[in-house]
């Protein structure tokens, strides 16, 4: 089956907006957090991979293995939610114990505090891999990477004559993270709490002069930033279908990249961020060589930062949320 | 100015503490030694034990254990004393070449060892061959394939010469090389009817070198190649790759690399993607965490796995015998490098045997001069390169999530 040169661009097009959309998820959370206490959450790429554990475990408790209709439906929607009630609780626990003490001190003392929670992120993933479950091979081996079962399966969408392969996965990926960047967005601009979230985000102390209770506001932009990375690794999982523990650093060094591409505070801008980076990747696969890909998306980040210190976004949006 | 006093002091203290650990370890190293009945001598092995190429290795190293006991770990009034380090770190998840290099240094450092068992992986041969061929030390790998480690001509025009600085030959093998095994996946390829096949590998020594010779080879039977690459193995997956191997019309791919540098995702995307071409991957995929990190129904039937020896379940003689012995032991099939670890050892401990003196420099002369060899895997010598005789290989199959052995595959 040749396909033609205009075949192959489109079918990159969409291989790229899938990988995309799922960094754009995740940039999501660093940008939400950054925006609101100018923290760069390094430990946010490594949640993800716990949402990631965490909806594995409930896939080996509860024996799916194969799609089937619309059980396998339900199954999805009470993974995307518990992994996203799962990461959001935990980030915002992470808040209360790590962070908010720090509030008034040094960025970088915050920074440092993050990095170190990656580690123990990365240690609890490792030590998840090993539990005596089926779905991580028996606890035999931690380190290994793990076989999420293929839920979501991954024929065409729209029938098998159809030259450019949109599939059922695609078709997840963008059922589940654009409404999702609707929610918000909504939340955001039309709610009290995104009203007061905002406010935070421009000035924490006038905030607290109006009676917003700033640590309330965090906690929360923690919790719905968690929530997302919670939503993108059950994506991820069932898009890709290997998790491993060492996962969270690649997909949180790809989601920064795409936060700071678009401006990082802006929410647009780590979406637009990612679907840039989702398709620069596959069109250095596809016309240039695999092995220059990750030279090329950060060749293209030293050149923004270099251009346009702020993002592609970052000028623009005054408000930070 | 008090803190920095602080910090002071808790530091030396640490290093003091750390440098008083070190001295009672070798200290007990020592007690060992001297008693005047019985002199030990140590035997190390190097191996990934941390990440998914561990259920591999452990087999290897029970099968190295079945040597020694063999023995009744004792030779000519020497007690045998055996270590399994990892040269594997959770951060890599795979071989990490500082833990290489580190392992081979306190070898060198601990004077008792008189016998290294490693490496699994070619790359880490690279770093810790240079050291141990300095130091004297014989080095015997179970499953090092990569041919620029021994053999002129085949790498660099400076290798294998700058792996032996003391221009003496320490390093040894018991498994056939990648020039032979890469040139037997093209020429089986071809049996199955490859006509354009895109080549792809991991980028590290041995992925790339067996990688390359399979492209040569295939170039030579009049197989196209449409594509040659190394991947980054660590993405999250391989979608537009296999577009791109989709849009140049392969009906082959290959990939030169190891199940730790993500084969089995390279699998899952390939069937995702609808690619109906053949997937062939040389031994460093030939191991259970293979398939399971691929899933079995990306595998089954389309996939083939070329080995530089014979399966398990194919081993004659005293190749069979230890398969059996090793069930009724351990109550599991041994993988595929089981009865390698097992030939290493067995084929150190006969060379420890025949030495007149139980230091370095005597066994390694003894293990340079083994010939025709009875060993689990046959009959067979090191020859001047210090790389097997032995050329039988195998090509086999998943089907039902289990390797199938297909047949035996002739060197030339």
């Amino acid at each position: 089956m040749e396909m033609t040169a205009a075949e192959v661009f489109f079918q990159q097009v969409v291989n790229g907006l899938s990988n995309g959309m799922i960094i754009a998820l995740i940039a999501l959370g660093y940008t939400m957090v950054y925006g609101i206490v100018e923290l760069i959450n390094w430990a946010h790429g490594d949640l993800f991979m716990l949402g990631a554990f965490f909806a594995l475990t409930l896939v080996g408790i509860f024996g799916v293995t194969e799609a089937s209709g619309m059980g396998a439906t339900g199954t999805i929607v009470v993974l995307l939610f518990s992994s996203a009630l799962f990461c959001g609780t935990f980030n915002y626990a992470v808040d209360w114990v790590a962070y908010r003490p720090l509030r008034k001190a040094p960025k970088l003392t915050l920074l440092v505090t993050a990095i170190g929670i990656s580690f123990i992120f990365v240690n609890i993933g490792l030590f998840w891999g090993g539990l005596p479950m089926e779905v991580f091979g028996g606890g035999n081996s931690a380190a290994a990477p793990k076989d999420f079962p293929p839920l979501v399966p991954a024929q065409a969408l729209f029938g098998n004559e159809e030259k450019v392969h949109v599939s059922v996965r695609d078709g997840l990926v963008f059922g589940v993270t654009v409404p999702l960047m609707i929610a918000l967005w909504w939340l955001v601009r039309h709610t009290k709490l995104g009203t007061a979230m905002r406010a935070v985000a421009q000035n924490p102390t006038a905030a607290s002069l109006m009676g917003i209770n700033v640590d309330r506001v965090i906690g929360a932009t923690f919790f719905i930033g968690g929530a997302l990375g919670g939503f993108a690794s059950v994506v991820y999982s069932l898009y890709n279908n290997t998790i491993s523990f060492q996962m969270g650093f690649r997909a949180g060094m790809d989601a920064f990249t795409a936060a700071v591409l678009g401006g990082i505070g802006s929410l647009p801008g780590a979406v637009l961020g990612g679907l840039l980076i989702g398709l620069t990747r596959s069109m250095s696969d596809q016309y240039l060589e695999t092995q220059w890909t990750n030279t090329i998306v950060f060749a293209i980040l030293i050149l923004i930062l270099v251009f346009r210190p702020s993002g592609l976004l970052g000028l623009r949006a005054k408000e930070k949320v | 100015m008090r803190r920095t006093v602080r910090t002071l002091a808790v530091t030396s203290l640490a290093i003091l503490a750390s440098a008083l650990a070190y001295s009672l370890d070798f200290g007990s190293t020592a007690a060992n030694a001297e008693p005047q009945e019985t002199k030990v001598i140590r035997i190390v092995s190097s191996l990934p034990r941390t990440g998914s190429a561990n259920a591999q290795t452990t087999t290897m190293v029970n099968g190295i254990k079945m040597a020694i006991e063999e023995v009744g770990a004792k030779i000519d009034g020497y007690a045998i004393d055996y270590q399994d380090w990892d040269d594997a770190s959770p951060q890599r998840g795979n071989w990490d070449p500082q833990v290489e290099a580190q392992n081979a240094g306190k070898a060198i450092a601990d004077p008792l060892i008189v016998g290294y068992i490693g490496t699994f992986n070619s790359g880490a041969a690279k770093i810790s061959m240079p050291k141990l061929n300095e130091a004297g030390l014989v080095m015997v790998s179970p499953a090092n394939t990569a041919s620029e480690l021994t053999k002129p001509g085949t790498g660099d025009a400076d290798e294998p010469m700058k792996y032996r600085p003391s221009g003496k030959i320490n390093y040894f093998r018991v498994v056939p090389t990648d020039d032979l095994q890469g040139a037997m996946g093209a020429s089986w390829a071809k049996e199955l009817g490859a006509t354009k096949v895109y080549v792809l590998h991991d980028k590290e020594v041995y992925g790339k070198g067996i990688a390359e010779v399979f492209k040569t080879s295939a170039g030579k039977l009049g197989i196209e190649v449409v594509g040659f690459e190394g991947i980054d193995p660590k993405a999250s997956n391989y979608r537009s790759l296999v577009t791109k191997i989709k849009s140049k019309g392969a009906d082959f791919v290959y990939f030169g690399g190891t199940t730790q540098n993500n084969a089995g995702q390279i699998a899952k995307d390939l069937r995702n993607g609808g690619v109906k071409a053949g997937f062939m991957v040389p031994d460093g995929c030939f191991e259970q965490a293979f398939i399971e990190a691929a899933g079995a129904p990306n595998l089954n039937g389309r996939t083939y796995i070329t080995f530089g020896g014979l399966p398990a379940s194919e081993l004659k003689g005293k190749g069979a015998e230890f398969v059996k012995k090793y069930k009724e032991k351990y109550g599991i099939e041994p993988e595929a490098y089981a009865v390698y670890g097992y030939e290493a050892a067995r084929v150190l401990l006969d060379a420890i045997d025949r030495a007149e003196k139980k230091d370095r420099e005597s066994i390694r002369q003894a293990v340079a001069a083994t010939k025709n060899f009875e060993g689990a895997l046959g009959t067979w010598s090191f020859d001047e390169n210090g790389d097997t005789t032995n050329r039988i290989m195998s090509g086999q199959t998943v089907e039902d999530g289990k390797f199938k052995f297909v047949k035996v595959l002739s060197g030339s």
